[in-house]
């Protein structure tokens, strides 16, 4: 994972929370917060490689496809659910979005923003599938089955009781220290970053 | 090869009582100071105590060579390995062949059926004996694995880690099915069980493989160049089970067969404690419970259910499944996958 994504990460868990990881890869996510913040963890993954990963440094996790749910979980039984980098590989995002809700009080979601001005451009000058550092594959071999942008998953959240208690942009180096108002993020920043609740009154 | 003699009689699940059982075992590498680095392995179906040759990789290579040893993912060096014939099994612990003190004829029939948790509570006697409050770990795989489940359940205390590889908390349908052939083939030829018995065997044997890897193995290979238009032995695969059944005779018994067999059908956690989640709700245990891919016998969905009923009671669990095109006997054939996954787990200090 991208350092910059997981030390924004790492500052939005707070100390001791309960975490479940959803696709945690190599378990470094984990184990990082489970050294600096003193949180227990659990992950999930697909592929076997991580899973070895994860055993050796001590994460519990479990073997299995995202796209199956999460039925094991208990209700509310995590403080925080985070989907880093992978909804745009989910076959249904809007259910495990919920699915997330439902076993954690919080989510945080991490995603490449699709409507960052150089994917609009490199489509606008170009005409083909845009490819860039954030989105680095061919149409025709990306793990990505769909893409989205900052806008559409605000949209997503509001439609499905989903309210949004945090927007962190990331952005890249160069743009890091310039106070860019919050309303241009869905054009200016290259991931998006959400902490989301299940909404009360929905 | 030890043998351990109880002192007091093994109540059974039955109802019915042992008043006096042997319980044979091997041990390999040291017990440290504080008695805290034991691992108990379980045996499958025709297994023994005889898990590993730590002396030798040729000479009489244990049931589990790759596994057990120097160096070796469950490690000699570090770990103390116990492993004990099962009770009611033919390899020196009590079972039917084993001679009734109050008769001082084998037992045979007039053994009592025995059951998964009647074997477990012969092996903690074994483990009292040896002075062992902890284990460090308890792991088996098939009815190996049934062991670890019902030790993790029975002596919750007893263990901190559990690793059950290729079994379930109940034996399917169609695997039960398939156990009750290989039993009814043994009781159908009473003057000659082995008979039934190498029968038993070549059932088993395909239950243990895959179609992938009986395939790839034997496909319809013919061991002539044409059909023979007769009843004689012509197919590869033929030839291969007729081995299997009468390489089993001569080193099995077909009474013992039956009882284990049987222990196996009746092991079934959620009829025994009402649902999986009262089976493992006192559970304390890290477990790791790893499926193979091609298992049709114990396929993954009854080991992952096993792991979402762990998660929900907040148990600490890694659930995996290893990728093997080679059935249920995956468990005893080199898996660099498998190998990992058991030295990571108990290597892990979490």
């Amino acid at each position: 994972m991208n350092n910059y994504i997981k030390n924004k990460l790492i500052e939005q868990v707070p100390p001791h929370s309960k975490v479940l990881d959803l696709g945690c890869g190599d378990g470094d996510l984990l184990h990082t917060l489970k050294k600096q913040k003193q949180t227990s963890g659990y992950g999930i993954d697909i592929a076997i490689s991580n899973i070895i990963e994860c055993t050796r440094k001590g994460i519990s996790v479990y073997h299995g496809n995202l796209n199956e749910g999460l039925p094991g979980f208990a209700s509310q039984s995590y403080d925080i659910v985070i989907l880093s980098q992978t909804l745009q590989q989910i076959e249904d995002p809007k259910t495990l979005l919920l699915e997330m809700l439902r076993v954690g009080k919080q989510g945080i979601v991490t995603f490449p923003n699709f409507a960052y001005w150089k994917v609009r451009l490199h489509l606008l000058r170009h005409g083909i599938a845009p490819k860039t550092k954030q989105l680095p594959y061919e149409w025709y071999n990306t793990p990505n089955i769909r893409v989205l942008s900052i806008a559409d998953f605000k949209q997503l959240c509001q439609s499905v009781g989903i309210k949004i208690v945090k927007e962190i942009p990331l952005y890249t180096t160069s743009m890091k220290r310039l106070m860019l108002p919050k309303c241009l993020t869905n054009l200016l920043a290259p991931e998006g970053m959400f902490i989301i609740e299940k909404d009360g009154d929905a | 090869m030890y043998k351990f003699t109880s002192q007091s009689p093994l109540a059974l699940s039955s109802g019915k009582h042992l008043k006096t059982y042997e319980i044979a075992y091997e041990t390999y590498g040291k017990l440290n100071a504080d008695h805290s680095n034991a691992i108990l392995i379980c045996h499958a179906l025709s297994g023994d105590a005889h898990a590993s040759n730590p002396e030798s990789e040729t000479e009489n290579p244990g049931w589990w060579q790759l596994m057990v040893g120097p160096e070796k993912p469950i490690d000699t060096n570090r770990f103390f390995v116990i492993c004990t014939n099962v009770l009611g099994s033919c390899y020196g612990s009590t079972g039917p062949t084993s001679l009734d003190p109050d008769t001082h004829k084998q037992y045979q029939l007039s053994f009592p059926v025995i059951t998964i948790e009647d074997m477990v509570n012969a092996q903690a006697a074994l483990i009292d004996h040896l002075d062992i409050q902890t284990l460090f770990a308890v792991v088996g795989g098939s009815m190996g694995g049934m062991q670890t489940l019902q030790w993790s359940i029975s002596h919750p205390n007893r263990l901190k880690k559990a690793i059950v590889i290729a079994a379930a908390a109940q034996l399917g349908p169609q695997s039960l099915a398939f156990n009750t052939i290989g039993r009814e083939a043994i009781q159908a030829t009473p003057e000659t069980p082995n008979i039934g018995l190498a029968i038993a065997r070549m059932i088993g044997h395909i239950t243990y493989r895959s179609d992938e890897s009986i395939g790839t193995k034997f496909g319809r290979k013919l061991q002539e160049a044409d059909y023979g238009y007769g009843f004689s032995t012509e197919f590869e695969i033929e030839s291969y089970l007729k081995y299997q059944g009468e390489k089993f005779i001569n080193r099995f018994d077909a009474t013992t067969y039956l009882y284990l067999s049987k222990a196996m059908s009746y092991f079934d956690l959620i009829k025994s404690y009402g649902s999986l989640e009262s089976a493992f709700k006192n559970c304390t245990a890290q477990f790791l419970i790893m499926s193979i891919s091609s298992d049709w016998l114990y396929p993954s969905e009854q080991s992952k259910e096993m792991a979402k009923t762990l998660i929900k009671l907040n148990k600490t669990v890694t659930y995996c499944e290893i990728n093997s095109p080679h059935g249920h006997d995956s468990f005893l054939m080199e898996s660099n996958d498998l190998s990992t996954m058991i030295r990571s787990f108990l290597d892990s200090t979490s």
